[in-house]
């Protein structure tokens, strides 16, 4: 399965703060891949360099095999992306927001279709700020598949949201994925990770501390050294892995970084 | 790329524009605050200041009179002299009352004392004083003043047998007769076109960057000079609008005397690619909402008041006409009143080409800082 993203030694530094600190990973085609990790973790610094939003200080990234920094207006037209936080217009109705994105890509589209792929359609004609939160995440959803992309980048899409808004969120992006499309998410919600991804990556301080499917994960940081039991959540690892004195951290990231990306 | 492929990318850069001035005109209409700015301000502020100066009369001024001399004729004279000017309506009183008193306690700033033996005096042609009170402060005490000198000219005439050998015709500026409002209209049609976009773009480019909407529409194929174009057009449909209203609710209520030609056309233009430039600029180099709206109104309210929006520039100190000259907004109202008052299009051409260089820079300016995306 080709790669839908490349990313080797990826740096990014605010100041004397390494927001992003050397990572290295991939994401195949067609796959989940969710990246995890507690808030100033480096999640959206590195979701963002891939959208081509933010320019890198180093390293080799390559999304559907374009340069996002240098090539973003070519990437945009291949790619749907959630913002995290997602806004839009106030006075704006969803099918009026996605009738303005068709026209921006030049692409014919059925509003009243999208709307239903992300279970909308009954609120069609509310404008934004009278919309819920789950509902305006939607909207966002619904307006990152206008283009048809063949690789979705959701950056923290259920943050805020109740548990019945994140669930139906989570159908969507399931539906997403059995139509083929790569979804690149970033979560801090770890059952929601848990639940969606092909594959996991647990970011901290700006690195991948460990990555794989949550089964690999569970199997290799699960309770006692790679002993399996089946009360090991990706929770419990999550907590293990960053929760953890430093020197441990140290000694998981050594650890991953010998089984190198994609690990 | 092929002359095909250019002609192709330019027609679909055309329709994103359009694209996303639908969208933005939707927004702003459907936005109470906006509507009422566009749409019903400027009829407001042509309603209160066509009604304050559509040179409807006042009537005449009021001025106390104390008659010392008895109700002699010639007195009586005086006093009916300024009635029948019409700009003066003397009121009477009594002698025995303190005068400037009086005056106090009435709230009157003009007064005129006659004092005892004006006739006799008048008639030996021996020199006598009438008294007149004024307040420097108010301007109606130099027109009870003027009126005064005026009679008493005439006084001065009819006491040596003699006629006035140089007189005054008076002629306004054109061969019609303009007022005040005329002037105004230009002035508040440049407020206008200040106002309503330099604070619309102030708060929608800070706001925009602070939730990240612009990322949001970097992600679509919209480019920032598209986007910005965009809004350009669509403040030159609002100043149109509100010129219109402006001049045609002036002309119609007011009785204002415009010229109404094709040469405002480039001010309706260039006013807007103006401000919508700076105050996306402004936006763009503050930090926050609120350090934006602050620059905002900074250079906002000297322009506002400073440009001759609401009086003439010449009649301003020395030092802040000096200071008017430097101000954008000066050379679009200066532009508008030589074309819809004194119909000198040189003039007029030379303020609308300095405010394109002015505008041009402004905007490419504007672009140039404005960011879709972060380093």
């Amino acid at each position: 399965m080709p790669d839908a993203i490349l990313v080797a030694s990826l740096r990014k530094s605010y100041g004397s703060l390494k927001a992003v600190d050397e990572i290295s990973f991939t994401v195949k085609e067609g796959e989940v891949y969710s990246l995890l990790g507690p808030n100033g973790a480096g999640k959206t610094t590195t979701v963002e360099i891939l959208e081509g939003l933010r320019q890198r200080d180093g390293g080799d990234v390559s999304v559907l095999g374009i340069d996002p920094w240098k090539n973003g207006y070519e990437l945009h037209k291949q790619i749907g992306v959630i913002p995290q936080g997602f806004r839009f217009f106030d006075k704006t109705t969803p099918k009026e927001a996605i009738e303005y994105y068709a026209r921006l890509f030049n692409v014919k589209v059925d509003p009243i279709g999208i709307l239903k792929q992300v279970m909308l359609d009954d609120s069609r004609n509310v404008i934004f700020e009278n919309l819920s939160g789950g509902q305006k995440q939607k909207v966002g959803l619904s307006l990152a598949l206008v283009n048809n992309p063949k690789l979705l980048f959701l950056d923290e899409p259920t943050t805020g949201l109740d548990a019945q808004a994140r669930r139906a969120m989570w159908e969507v992006i399931r539906k997403l994925k059995s139509e083929g499309k790569s979804v690149f998410l970033t979560t801090h919600y770890l059952e929601e990770a848990e639940i969606l991804a092909d594959r996991v990556a647990i970011m901290n301080r700006g690195r991948i501390i460990a990555q794989g499917t949550p089964e690999e994960l569970k199997e290799r940081y699960g309770s006692g050294k790679k002993v399996v039991t089946v009360s090991d959540t990706l929770e419990d690892i999550f907590v293990k892995l960053v929760g953890a004195p430093m020197e441990e951290v140290g000694e998981i990231k050594q650890q991953t970084t010998t089984q190198g990306p994609g690990a | 790329m092929s002359w095909g492929e250019r002609r192709e990318e330019k027609l679909a850069s055309l329709k994103r524009t359009l694209s996303d001035l639908n969208v933005f005109r939707r927004e702003y209409l459907r936005n109470k605050t906006g509507f009422f700015f566009s749409l019903v301000f400027p009829i407001i502020l042509i309603a209160i200041f066509g009604a304050i100066f559509s040179g409807g009369s006042s009537g005449p001024t009021t001025v106390y009179v104390q008659n010392l001399d008895n109700g002699s004729q010639v007195s009586t004279s005086f006093i009916s002299a300024m009635n029948s000017t019409n700009i003066t309506q003397m009121l009477v009183v009594p002698p025995n009352e303190n005068f400037s008193q009086y005056l106090l306690s009435h709230s009157s700033s003009s007064g005129i004392v006659i004092p005892s033996g004006f006739q006799t005096s008048f008639l030996e042609g021996k020199q006598v004083n009438v008294t007149v009170y004024s307040n420097p402060a108010d301007s109606t005490s130099q027109i009870v003043l003027g009126v005064t000198n005026g009679v008493i000219n005439a006084f001065n005439l009819e006491r040596a047998h003699a006629s006035a050998v140089v007189g005054i015709q008076s002629l306004s500026i054109k061969a019609q007769n303009y007022k005040y409002i005329d002037f105004l209209i230009p002035g508040l049609v440049g407020f206008s076109i200040l106002t309503s976009p330099m604070f619309s773009m102030v708060n929608i480019s800070s706001e925009y960057k602070k939730t990240k909407l612009f990322k949001q529409l970097s992600l679509t194929p919209l480019t920032k000079g598209e986007w910005l174009t965009s809004k350009v057009i669509w403040y030159v449909i609002l100043s149109v609008i509100s010129f219109a209203l402006m001049a045609y609710v002036g002309m119609f209520a007011f009785g204002a005397h415009v010229a109404v030609t094709g040469w405002i056309v480039p001010f309706l233009i260039l006013g807007p690619l103006l401000f919508v430039s700076l105050g996306m600029l402004v936006g763009t180099v503050t930090k926050s909402v609120e350090s934006a709206g602050v620059v905002g109104n900074i250079i906002t309210f000297p322009m506002m008041f400073l440009s001759g929006t609401f009086f003439p520039v010449s009649a301003m100190p020395t030092y802040l006409q000096g200071f008017a000259h430097v101000l954008p907004l000066y050379y679009l109202i200066d532009g508008l009143n030589q074309v819809m008052i004194y119909d000198n299009y040189y003039q007029a051409l030379a303020d609308a080409g300095l405010l394109l260089i002015l505008s041009s820079v402004i905007f490419v300016l504007a672009i140039r800082f404005f960011k879709w995306r972060e380093d």
